[in-house]
């Protein structure tokens, strides 16, 4: 299993909104919620990783506070958006970005 | 008297130190800017769901909700009290010296990381850091597999946007936070496999044991304790003392982990390790103060353990003053006590820093209670020692620096050369703590591996300042063309 959004008619904090919002990773569209953010997206869509290390090993989400830098992309065009920091907004434009190694 | 006249206390962090400082600030009678990172006051530990989901009961995920609400709206709705969420401050600008004032604050203030954010400079009259700390994780092999979260990350992800980060998930480390995170994702409806306190079970009682007679102030802590048992044993989720994740293994993500018995140094008992299927592990060995702000404001730093000088906190004295004029400190940078203690802390920060009389009568029980929680801190600490023997189960390709790649092999040898052994010059060999996340995550473990090692500080030597792994000229990442921009300063407020 991958990792999941709680449902809403299971949450115990009683979610009353879901507006749906659509994003695009490396051009293709992912369907999120309204209040994701875009690593939340991502996660809940399947994507586990989404970045190469300089070794090229994958990365995704390991902090999940804005200090591991691990899971950055870039977003309408801004390199390096730590994508557990970023809301995600209807429309998103995402690109996966990788550091190559030996740059 | 204008209100511009008041005295002006900025508050950096709105976790539960820095609303309890804002609010303590604002009842001494100053003008106070709260500043966060996030878009919703609270910090890691009040992390709450985002306003779009229009949450009925967000207090049912939280302990001490009536605390955190009230003063959330003591602060918010104040009318001398600008909260500035979603800001960043990416530098503290040191007077000139002989200057007794604080800092000067650059903020950028706008979505996460975005570009077009703009730039503030504040010039307090005061300046209350309370930036809180994140989770310290001890490197093994696998342990930059996708899949493998801090504990704060599954924490952060569950309370902040109701995301669990799997169905069959193993929590390990060493601290009492492991339990909160366990309670989050059974609540959530995953399966937690196993909760694994590295320490062994007599590390843990004699730490939480020792003077047993001031174990009755700690009621709360322990009624806290008890719910957690009681919720595992319901689940039927073992918590093991003495074992650990020492390995993670997966094609591509974390597919099973293989935990061992330890001994109290932390070094594996051979012939005990035991493979389990997992679709997530979280992961957490303590915390690691956020010190580039006091470090930045020139507060000297503390370390409470001479065998890891790598280990610091700030040096407050009884009104939470640290020995930079003006500044002040609250909650996990001046040692990690968790949410109450942090609070406390605020309280008494923040009243200083706004002018209030040292001698009010409010300060007695506070201050009572704040040194009761610091010996809570040096009990937590005896508790969860991370074990000397830790990096036995590192192989020489392990990656210990996620940033820049870099492996234990390479580290140990750059550490054994006999030109190169500092922090420094084992920094600049190898790249360890040269990437994007400036060392934050490994830079505890690198200073861990070259006191193991025997390797001397020899940073004096060079003549260079101490490589403290803390030491961070932009505190955060900023972008260059938000540098160009003039930043608006605070004669120009809009309000």
């Amino acid at each position: 299993m991958s990792p999941r959004l709680v449902p809403a008619e299971d949450d115990p904090i009683g979610r009353r909104r879901a507006a749906p919002l659509r994003i695009t990773v490396d051009g293709e569209p992912l369907t999120g919620v309204a209040g994701q953010t875009i690593a939340g997206v991502l996660l809940a869509a399947g994507r586990r990783a989404w970045r190469r290390g300089p070794s090229g090993a994958p990365r995704g989400v390991f902090c999940g506070i804005g200090v591991c830098f691990d899971c950055v992309v870039t977003v309408n065009g801004e390199r390096d958006v730590r994508a557990c920091r970023r809301r995600a907004r209807d429309g998103d434009v995402v690109a996966t970005q990788s550091r190559e190694a030996g740059r | 008297m204008s209100a511009d006249a008041r005295r002006h206390v900025v508050v950096v962090g709105a976790g539960p130190a820095g609303l309890a400082a804002a609010s303590a600030a604002l009842r001494a009678g100053a003008r106070v800017t709260l500043l966060d990172a996030a878009e919703r006051p609270g910090g890691q530990y009040h992390r709450t769901p985002p306003e779009e989901f229009a949450a009925a009961h967000p207090e049912r995920l939280h302990r001490g909700w009536r605390t955190f609400d009230r003063v959330r709206r003591h602060v918010l709705t104040h009318p001398r009290c600008a909260w500035w969420p979603e800001s960043a401050v990416w530098a503290l600008e040191r007077p000139d010296p002989g200057e007794e004032r604080p800092p000067r604050v650059h903020v950028v203030r706008g979505p996460a990381d975005g570009a077009g954010r703009r730039r503030h400079v504040l010039d307090p009259d005061a300046l209350v850091l309370a930036p809180g700390a994140h989770d310290r994780v001890l490197p093994f092999p696998g342990w930059d597999l996708p899949g493998v979260y801090t504990a704060g990350a599954a924490q952060a992800l569950a309370k902040g946007e109701r995301l669990v980060v799997g169905d069959q998930v193993v929590i390990a480390g060493s601290g009492p936070f492991l339990l909160p995170v366990a309670e989050s994702l059974l609540e959530a409806g995953s399966r937690v496999v196993e909760v694994l306190e590295a320490n062994p079970a007599g590390t843990v009682l004699r730490g939480w044991g020792r003077r047993p007679w001031e174990l009755a102030s700690y009621t709360g802590k322990l009624a806290e304790l008890a719910e957690y048992a009681a919720l595992l044993a319901r689940h039927r989720v073992p918590y093991r003392c003495g074992r650990a994740v020492v390995e993670a293994r997966g094609d591509g993500r974390v597919e099973e982990v293989v935990t061992a018995r330890l001994r109290p140094d932390w070094s594996v008992v051979p012939g005990s390790e035991r493979t389990v299927p997992v679709d997530a592990v979280c992961v957490s060995h303590g915390f690691t103060p956020q010190l580039e702000l006091p470090v930045a404001a020139g507060c000297a730093l503390r370390r409470p353990d001479p065998a890891s000088p790598a280990e610091a906190f700030v040096e407050v004295d009884g009104d939470q003053r640290t020995t930079s004029p003006g500044v002040y400190a609250a909650g996990e940078i001046t040692g990690i006590a968790g949410a109450p203690a942090a609070r406390t802390e605020g309280l008494i920060a923040g009243w200083a820093a706004g002018g209030g009389a040292p001698d009010a009568p409010e300060l007695v029980p506070l201050r009572r209670r704040r040194d009761r929680d610091r010996a809570f801190a040096e009990r937590l600490a005896a508790a969860h020692p991370v074990g000397a023997a830790w990096h036995g189960w590192l192989r020489p390709d392990t990656v210990v620096c996620r940033c820049e790649g870099t492996a234990y092999g390479a580290l140990r040898r750059a550490a054994g050369e006999p030109a190169g052994s500092s922090a420094r010059a084992v920094k600049l060999t190898t790249r360890a703590g040269l990437g994007p996340c400036q060392a934050r995550v490994c830079g505890p473990t690198v200073a861990r591996l070259l006191a193991a090692g025997g390797t001397p500080e020899a940073a004096a030597a060079e003549g260079l300042p101490s490589a403290t792994p803390h030491h961070r000229p932009l505190a955060q990442p900023v972008r260059l063309g938000e540098l160009a921009r003039r930043p608006h300063t605070e004669q120009e407020r809009e309000h």
